[in-house]
């Protein structure tokens, strides 16, 4: 049986995670020995863009209904086409439609999967517990298998293939939920998705001081993200909260601007691949989970480090 | 108005994570409780809705004797009774579907969970919980406001915020938003005391096809030495950052 994977696509483009989760069906497909057949809702991109990480089938449900998102409907489009070990990404809307899916097909769900299978039969994964102070590896009983996987965790590999492509209607049965409205932050960088962050906290001093935060994260092409303090306060928008009560992260570069390091901040922040720590206070204590850490004050370091940054990119 | 708000108890936030000898399971020695922080916004949330519309609120845990407690604690913040499944959580299904069977019993208007449970961090519960009951289901939510047998409910979505409106019975899911921090309730003698006198009642579970088994867990692998550079030679930070780590 094919490997099925969700790709999720944001006003029609397919989205990094969906890539990722390709790349990641694509590694459990030959484990499996098999393929993989992706499943997308109302796509706008080409097919092309998944065969590009080994779907060797794609599968666009159309549907007028489905415009707007909608965990349920979406979860019964999904039901109908796939079948077996089904792979999606964790992001916001993904981690809604996963559950249902299992509840329909009663089949195991393991969330938060970082890597690919230990093995297939019976399917062995290692997935982030305790938010991200430990891993587990879990076990799924029989071979309907609902995965979720951690976003920026097992990355985005290409690997050409050629593929088919299908399209079917679908249909769908209301369940009660309106959209009134929406408020997109557009042209910002998803912080769940972003390959760099730069986080800022308490140590700012003032919500004024934000602008050279966003100048560094704009020269490295960053998303944004703060301490829980900062947003608790509302000097930033408690979407940029990050760690343990806030968004996990798994970026590339996290850069930790006067931010203490508590536990619970770190938590959400340390499959972080490499961590760089600027903070005034040498014994700070996340300078013990930085990779590289500058003590001093943010005040000066922050542009001196931005015009670095400009000039390298320059080059 | 009838409120069921889905509780679970999780090690506090600031404990170190270890695991027997053997690594087949979570060590809970020495581990304080408490009511998982997700959770105790939407807790909040019903208590002020128990305050500003005559709701009651019953919280519901599938846990062993030990999320006793926090329970109590859930009690003193202010729900008025409690229904505690008397099993060890194994996988978020039967959770779910303990849950679901408490929910059928009591006929709730509104079910509120936390988006995530910080132990086992499955974000599942709520969403199965939904699809078992065939209600509409609402997660990640950031703010609520009911109108009689209507909810208004701000929602995070990729890439913004959402506001959808939803005809009750449905099953919400949230985080800070739902209140604020500063609205938490830190309970007070009065609500301790009254608390002891609340209703708990015990429930046998039912539920053993159990999906999802861990295997073993492992500790975040702690990072090499930090290196440090001083602050008059950001170069060097940049050279290392492009060269050595390769990230920019
Ligand atoms: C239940 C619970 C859940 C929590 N969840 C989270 C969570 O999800 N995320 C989270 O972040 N926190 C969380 N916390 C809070 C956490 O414990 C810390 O209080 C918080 O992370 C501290 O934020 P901070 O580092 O911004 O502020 P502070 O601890 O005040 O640290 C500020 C830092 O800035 C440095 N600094 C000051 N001036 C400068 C300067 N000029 N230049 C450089 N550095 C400077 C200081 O040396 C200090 O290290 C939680 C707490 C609890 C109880
Ligand atoms: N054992 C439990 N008892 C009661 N509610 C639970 C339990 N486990 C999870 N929940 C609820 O479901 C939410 C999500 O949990 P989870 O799916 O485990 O991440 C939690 O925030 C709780 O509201």
């Amino acid at each position: 049986m094919s490997i099925f994977v969700y790709t999720e696509n944001i006003n029609g483009s397919y989205k990094k995670a969906a890539f990722e989760a390709v790349s990641y069906a694509k590694a459990v497909a030959d484990q499996s020995g098999t393929d993989v057949v992706a499943v997308s809702i109302n796509p706008a991109d080409s097919a092309e863009n998944l065969y590009k990480y080994g779907a060797s089938k794609v599968i666009s449900l159309k549907s007028e209904a489905l415009k707007n998102f909608n965990a349920k409907a979406y979860a019964e489009a999904l039901s109908s086409v796939v079948d077996g070990v089904v792979v999606l990404p964790h992001s916001t809307e993904a981690s809604s439609i996963a559950p249902m899916l299992a509840v329909t097909k009663n089949a195991a769900l393991i969330t938060n999967a970082v890597a690919s299978p230990e093995s297939v039969s019976p399917f062995q994964v290692k997935r982030k517990a305790f938010s991200g102070k430990a891993f587990m590896l879990a076990e799924a009983a029989g071979n309907q298998v609902i995965i979720t996987v951690s976003q920026n965790s097992f990355g985005v590999k290409e690997n050409q293939i050629s593929g088919t492509e299908e399209t079917k209607e679908v249909s769908f049965s209301a369940d009660g939920i309106t959209v009134v409205s929406q408020e997109k932050t557009s042209g910002k960088l998803d912080l769940k998705e972003a390959e760099i962050v730069v986080s800022a906290g308490r140590g700012m001093k003032g919500p004024e001081n934000w602008g050279m935060v966003e100048d560094l994260a704009n020269t490295l092409g960053a998303a944004t993200a703060c301490s829980k303090p900062v947003s608790d306060i509302g000097w930033r928008p408690h979407s940029e909260h990050v760690g343990q009560t806030g968004k996990a992260i798994a970026p590339n570069l996290y850069v930790a601007v006067g931010i203490s390091g508590a536990i619970q901040h770190l938590a959400g922040v340390n499959s972080s691949k490499t961590i760089v720590v600027i903070n005034n206070d040498a014994e700070a204590p996340f300078f013990k989970s930085a990779d590289y850490g500058v003590v001093g004050d943010a005040f000066q370091i922050i542009p001196a480090l931005t015009e670095k940054i400009k000039a390298l990119k320059g080059h | 108005m009838k409120i069921l708000v889905c509780i679970s108890s999780v090690p506090d936030t600031t404990s170190k994570i270890n695991f027997t000898a053997d690594k087949s399971a979570f060590d809970k020695t020495g581990i304080q409780w408490v009511i998982n922080p997700l959770d105790e916004f939407a807790l909040t949330k019903a208590v002020k809705l128990q305050e500003s519309q005559g709701a009651s609120v019953t919280i519901v845990t599938v846990g062993d004797a030990g999320a006793e407690a926090v329970m109590r604690k859930a009690l003193a913040i202010g729900a008025n009774d409690a229904v505690r499944i008397n099993t060890e959580p194994k996988d978020s299904l039967t959770v779910a579907k303990e849950i679901a069977k408490v929910a059928q019993e009591g006929g709730y208007d509104l079910i509120l969970c936390g988006k995530e449970s910080l132990d086992y961090n499955g974000g599942a519960v709520p969403a199965m919980l939904a699809q078992l009951l065939n209600q509409p289901f609402i997660n990640a939510s950031v703010g609520l406001e009911v109108n009689g047998s209507e909810a208004t409910v701000v929602r995070e979505i990729e890439g913004g915020k959402e506001t959808v409106s939803v005809k009750l019975p449905a099953v919400i899911a949230g985080q800070k938003g739902l209140v604020e921090e500063k609205d938490l309730i830190i309970p007070n003698m009065r609500g301790i005391m009254t608390a002891r006198t609340k209703t708990l009642t015990v429930k046998e579970p039912s539920e053993t096809d159990v999906k999802v088994k861990a295997v073993s867990f492992d500790s975040v692998p702690a990072r090499a030495q930090v290196k440090l550079v001083s602050a008059d030679n950001l170069d060097e930070l940049v050279r290392l950052l492009h060269e050595e780590a390769k990230v920019i």
